[in-house]
């Protein structure tokens, strides 16, 4: 049952990471003085920008994204700038939500706007990939019982898992150890993108022993 | 026995505030303090005792020394000048110990080893109480009786460089001073160098009696890299330079005739094998003190330095400047320093050590003529006063010497036994008391805890098992075995213990109940656990015979519970407690979102809108219900938004704790006097909304009161000068506003009595549910108008933006969303703590605002004092109990029981962090922040334990009222 795109998951999950070691790695060689606490801002872009490129690129070789009604140019193109325009609000949603958790207003707020884009690119953007633009898609997926394929499950543990390691990186701002991680934006950044590899490395790991359990009723 | 849930979590709750008082007691000890509030003077000190004589001289010896300088180094280690590194770290230092006029000891000091209450140590003679701390929080100066002012009234001159400590301790004590701050703990040759500069030219001069110097730069080096760094020896070498410059400088001054000097090398405190300190290891404790003066002795070699309490270099500088000790001084002379003053000084330092000492002991300890130091004090007494009678007499035999040496070895072993018996008072925690207090509250808790499934039940009654108990064996048994646990520790026990000294009827009652408490336990957790393989295997606690799927919701509800209590073990997290709770509402209130958005996106299909029809929908009239459905979806959709973003416009109202406290906050804006009109209309606008929040459900005598309250509040404001009228322009003379904030009492005082006039009517004549709601509410909003009254102009969006969640939460998130009691209540409890941070409170004594007490009040009156500011304090919790009451007893149609589930968790959820807080308090009672961020915390829980255990009773009576009208 579902050994395919198990295995599919896998590999694509293999691939994400790599291009997150990737795009930390190389700017460490290349760029002199990058280091991911120092230039945490070039660390994040080069990060999100790595993970934003591999993943369109390998969902949409893998074809996971829901079938177009029409193949008109137009629609593709429609389809193109309604995702660019939810990648762009998603932006401005995760960044409201920072600032609502009490993030500086102004102060910094390019750091809190990256780790926006960060968390976008993380979490939206597969969204984007798997479901397409389309919120009934969304909002189906997100409530209980909503998962139609192992798609759909993996989508969930992946966004879950970053969701929750962002919020469990908040915790050690508060101390007072002066250490480089603990500023604005690290802890933060840091902990999505662990919980992201975490949600990549679990969420094949989760369905492949739940894989007798997993029933999806279909449209 | 069968209690209802309301009962039996009240009961716990006052039982828990009994515990918590006696943990209390343990953990602070009563301070040693003289009773006389005068500072000790010259002219009081006692005639030198003289048998049969008639004219009792009460001269002084002459002083010592003419001029002392302390060279105090903060965390000098012993071994950085005795130990075998010595000689390579302090040379010069090393060579006067061992071969130049001086006096070496190892000081020891008590812990906290931190600089303030070191200081204070220092200088007043006295251990300083934790408790000590706390109640001069609002006076960072000494008004204790210490040194540095004996010496300033005396006419000494002092000049001071180093720790600004000092200068917050003793402002206007000290002639010149320059205070280097021991903010940035990176800098440790920066700070050196400000106390050295002034050296030189001071110590030219001669316009000074006692010179102070206090370098920070070697506690620092040890915070960076601790006491083995290689920037030890050259800061150690730098500090013996420093000590040579002055000696010599010293040697050169020393005229012929005068008085000697002395030069005093000391530490505050040590430093631990990781370079900090604050705990009571050795190294922590051990501090050298070397004395230099040419009126002692010439060393001729090393000796092992002889062993005194810090505190004992108090007495001896106050003796040999000439000036009295310090009253609650509990340190003995050193007695080396007299060795080369004739005898008769020599006995009669030690007497006027002895004698203040006693007066203290006469203070402080209730049967002081038992201790044997006071007795042999008398005996010495009388001893010195029949040597100076033959002395007088001009006797000069080997008989007078040898008596003498008598007389002062008397005294000297009067001094230590007194000494130790007072020390024996104070600094020190009461353990037994301590952990008898801890056994109570975790008791029950244990109880409340394994109740929890007959709690929420729907019966929502627990069934003691009290008589079956009282009558089984174990339970004698274990009273025995306790109280002979009693006698033993209390008779084996060296310190005092208040929990020894409780009368026997008290201790016998203590022993029933906690043996009771503990077979009750037992029984409850036998006729538990057959239960829990049966219906569950995983959580026997939680299952409650269904099935028990927990939603996100609870899983945050519960994990916020737990987490938060675990994070009080950082201190960072206490300090910054408020960014807790922050985190965990804005979280909740995101997934409350998520919840509501499930609600009306996802289901809506499935199960249509009858769920809606189901509702008793009283207010909602089914007249157009398509356009009500509709803008009801909406609202409830926009509530937790805008909770979220009240929440965040609140926080940056009141910037509260300590890494964040000093960044510029609305508070402090629209406190300036520029921004007075923007204050003026944000305040009327708050009392405006707030006006119109209350009075939907109140009687019409209540809204006109309310409103006539509401104006008074804003008069009041106007009168204190907080606030503009717009026909006012000139800022004019500010009164007191006594009478504004008295007519609002009036009021208060008449809408309370409104509300319980209607309650009572309820309960008795008719049994009325809507109008005890009404008689709830009217008494919450008299509640309103009084925290209106007493809240800052600037705090009043706090009130209004609480009264607009509250209204909005109620109506379309907790009701709709069909969320129990549990749910709720818990729910109400985190938007309770964190309003108690929007209004600007932490964890610190410090933020409480004590001008409060003085609303409607002509002078400081204690208990109304008292009240206002434990009510303005508490505000936030308050107010939000007090809805979730008038909520649950509102709901009461849906679910009877309500108010019971609310009470038992309102109960669990306030005794977990206590009790959790006061082991950890315990275990970290050494701890380096255990006075400034522990210690106020715990009297924080304490308090709101204490609130909540009488908010529980008011629940107890709401749910009392009802049963009658049921059955």
């Amino acid at each position: 049952m579902w050994d395919h795109e198990i295995r599919a998951m896998a590999s694509t999950h293999a691939i994400i990471a790599a291009s997150v070691f990737m795009a930390t790695v190389l700017p460490a060689v290349l760029v002199p003085g990058f280091s991911v606490y120092g230039t945490h801002l070039l660390w994040l872009y080069s990060v999100s920008a790595a993970v934003t490129a591999v993943s369109v690129a390998v969902f949409w070789l893998l074809g996971i994204t829901p079938p177009t009604k029409k193949h008109t140019l137009g629609y593709k193109l429609s389809r193109l700038v309604r995702s660019c325009l939810y990648f762009f609000l998603s932006c401005l949603f995760f960044h409201t939500v920072v600032v609502l958790y009490g993030a500086p207003l102004i102060e910094s707020a390019v750091e809190t706007f990256s780790l926006a884009v960060l968390l976008t690119s993380l979490t939206t953007l597969r969204c984007l990939c798997v479901l397409g633009p389309s919120v009934q898609a969304w909002i189906r997926v997100f409530s209980r019982h909503g998962a139609m394929s192992v798609w759909d499950t993996c989508l969930q543990i992946t966004v879950a898992c970053t969701v929750v390691g962002a919020w469990v990186g908040a915790f050690p701002i508060p101390l007072d150890w002066d250490r480089p991680w603990q500023v604005w934006p690290v802890s933060c950044s840091l902990g999505a993108m662990i919980g992201y590899l975490t949600g990549l490395v679990a969420a094949p790991a989760w369905i492949h022993y739940h894989r007798k359990q997993l029933t999806y009723k279909c449209k | 026995m069968k209690v209802r849930s309301s009962v039996f979590a009240s009961f716990i709750l006052i039982s828990e505030v009994i515990g918590i008082a006696l943990f209390l007691r343990g953990f602070f000890p009563v301070p040693v303090k003289s009773s006389l509030s005068a500072k000790n003077r010259l002219s009081d000190l006692p005639a030198e005792p003289l048998t049969g004589g008639s004219v009792n001289s009460s001269r002084l010896p002459q002083p010592l020394f003419k001029r002392v300088v302390i060279m105090l180094v903060d965390a000098l280690r012993e071994d950085f000048v005795f130990g075998p590194n010595g000689r390579m770290y302090m040379p010069y230092t090393r060579h006067v110990v061992e071969r130049g006029s001086s006096n070496s000891f190892v000081a020891k000091a008590r812990p906290p080893t931190v600089t303030m209450p070191r200081i204070k140590a220092l200088t007043t003679g006295s251990i300083p109480g934790f408790i000590d701390v706390v109640m001069n929080l609002n006076s960072p100066a000494l008004l204790e009786d210490n040194l540095i002012w004996q010496a300033k009234t005396a006419g000494k001159r002092i000049v001071f460089y180093g720790d600004d400590t000092w200068v917050r301790l003793f402002p206007k004590h000290f002639m010149e001073y320059d205070g280097t701050t021991s903010f940035f703990v990176s800098d440790y040759t920066e700070v050196d160098n400000n106390v050295t500069r002034h050296l030189d030219s001071t110590l030219k001069r001669d316009d000074w009696d006692i010179l102070i110097l206090h370098y920070l730069g070697l506690d620092h080096i040890g915070h960076i890299s601790g006491p083995h760094s290689s920037l030890i020896q050259p800061k150690l070498l730098e500090m013996d330079d420093i000590l040579k410059k002055i000696h010599s400088a010293l040697i050169s001054k020393e005229a012929e005739g005068s008085l000697p000097y002395l030069l005093v090398l000391c530490g505050d405190h040590g430093m631990s094998e990781t370079g900090s300190h604050g705990g009571s290891s050795e190294p922590e404790v051990n501090t050298p003190l070397v004395l230099i003066s040419p009126a002692f002795k010439r060393k001729v070699g090393m000796e092992k330095p002889g062993v005194v309490e810090q505190v004992d270099l108090t007495p001896t500088l106050a003796l040999g400047l000439g000036l009295p000790i310090s009253q609650n001084s509990v340190g003995r002379l050193i007695p080396g320093v007299l060795d080369e003053t004739s005898l008769r000084d020599q006995l009669r330092f030690l007497h006027l050590n002895g004698h203040q000492l006693s007066c203290l002991l006469k203070d402080s300890i209730l049967n002081y003529e038992k201790e044997a130091g006071f007795e042999q004090f008398r005996v010495a007494e009388k001893a010195h006063g029949s040597w100076m009678k033959l002395y007088l007499e001009g006797n000069t035999s080997e008989v007078l010497t040898n008596m003498g040496k008598k007389v002062l070895k008397q005294y000297l072993e009067a001094l230590a036994a007194m000494s130790s018996a007072l020390s024996k008072q104070l600094g020190k925690y009461d353990l037994y008391s301590m952990i008898a207090g801890m056994v109570f509250v975790f008791q029950l808790l244990l109880v409340l805890l394994l109740a929890m499934p007959e709690a929420l039940s729907g019966e929502a009654a627990v069934d003691l098992p009290v008589l079956s108990v009282l009558l089984s064996l174990p339970f004698y048994l274990l009273c025995l075995l306790l109280a002979s646990v009693h006698v033993l520790v209390c008779t084996s026990a060296e310190s005092s213990c208040y929990f020894c000294s409780l009368s026997w009827g008290l201790v016998f009652a203590a022993v029933a109940f906690s043996s009771a408490m503990f077979c009750i336990l037992v029984s409850m957790a036998a006729r538990q656990l057959p239960l829990g393989p049966k219906i569950h295997g995983k959580s026997p606690l939680k299952s409650s015979g269904s099935e028990w799927s927990l939603s996100e919701l609870d899983v945050l509800l519960l994990a916020g519970t737990v987490g938060h209590t675990l994070s009080l073990a950082a201190s960072s997290f206490v300090e910054e407690e408020h960014q807790t709770w922050y985190f965990l509402l804005n979280t909740l209130c995101l997934a409350v979102f998520q919840d509501v958005c499930r609600k009306y996106f996802r289901e809506q299909r499935g199960s249509g809108d009858e769920e809606d029809h189901i509702l008793p929908s009283k207010d909602y009239h089914s007249a157009h219900p398509k356009a009500e459905i509709f803008s009801e979806k909406w609202l409830a959709l926009a509530t937790p938004p805008f909770t979220l973003l009240c929440c965040r416009l609140l926080r940056s109202l009141n910037q509260t704790g300590v890494q964040w406290a000093h960044l510029p906050d609305v508070g402090h804006w629209l406190n300036s006097s520029e921004h007075r009109t923007v204050l003026s209309l944000l305040a009327a606008f708050c009392l405006v909304l707030i006006y119109l929040l209350v009075q939907r459900r109140c009687s019409w005598v209540s809204k006109v009161a309310l409103a006539l309250g509401l104006l008074g509040v804003y008069s009041y404001r106007a009168a204190v000068g907080n606030v503009l009228f717009p026909w006012q322009h000139s800022s004019r003379a500010t009164s007191k506003g006594t009478v504004e904030a008295r007519f609002v009492y009036v009021f208060v005082l008449g809408i309370l009595f409104t509300g319980s006039k209607d309650l009572l009517r309820s309960q008795i004549i008719t049994a009325d549910a809507k109008l005890k709601s009404r008689g709830l509410w009217e008494i919450y909003s008299g509640l309103v108008l009084l925290v209106s009254l007493l809240f800052r102009a600037h705090n009043l969006p706090v009130l209004c933006c609480c009264l607009l969640i509250q209204t909005l939460m109620a109506q379309f998130i907790w009701k709709r969303l069909h969320y129990d009691a549990a749910q709720t209540t818990i729910m109400h409890y985190w938007f309770g703590q964190a309003f108690f941070y929007f209004q600007g409170n932490s964890n610190n004594i410090a933020t409480v605002d004590i001008s409060v007490g003085f609303v409607g009040l002509e002078s400081y009156v204690e208990a109304p004092a008292i009240f206002l500011t434990a009510l303005s304090t508490y505000a936030g919790p308050l107010l939000w109990v007090c809805h979730l009451v008038c909520y649950l007893s509102s709901e009461r149609d849906r679910s009877p029981v309500a108010v019971g589930h609310g009470c038992y968790c309102l109960a669990l959820l306030r005794s977990v962090p206590a009790a959790a807080y006061i082991v950890l308090v315990t275990v970290l009672r050494y701890h380096l922040f255990i006075w400034s961020v522990f210690s106020p915390k715990l009297l924080y829980e304490s308090m709101h334990l204490l609130l909540t255990a009488g908010v529980c009773l008011i629940f107890n009576t709401m749910e009392q009222s009802h049963s009658p009208s049921k059955s």
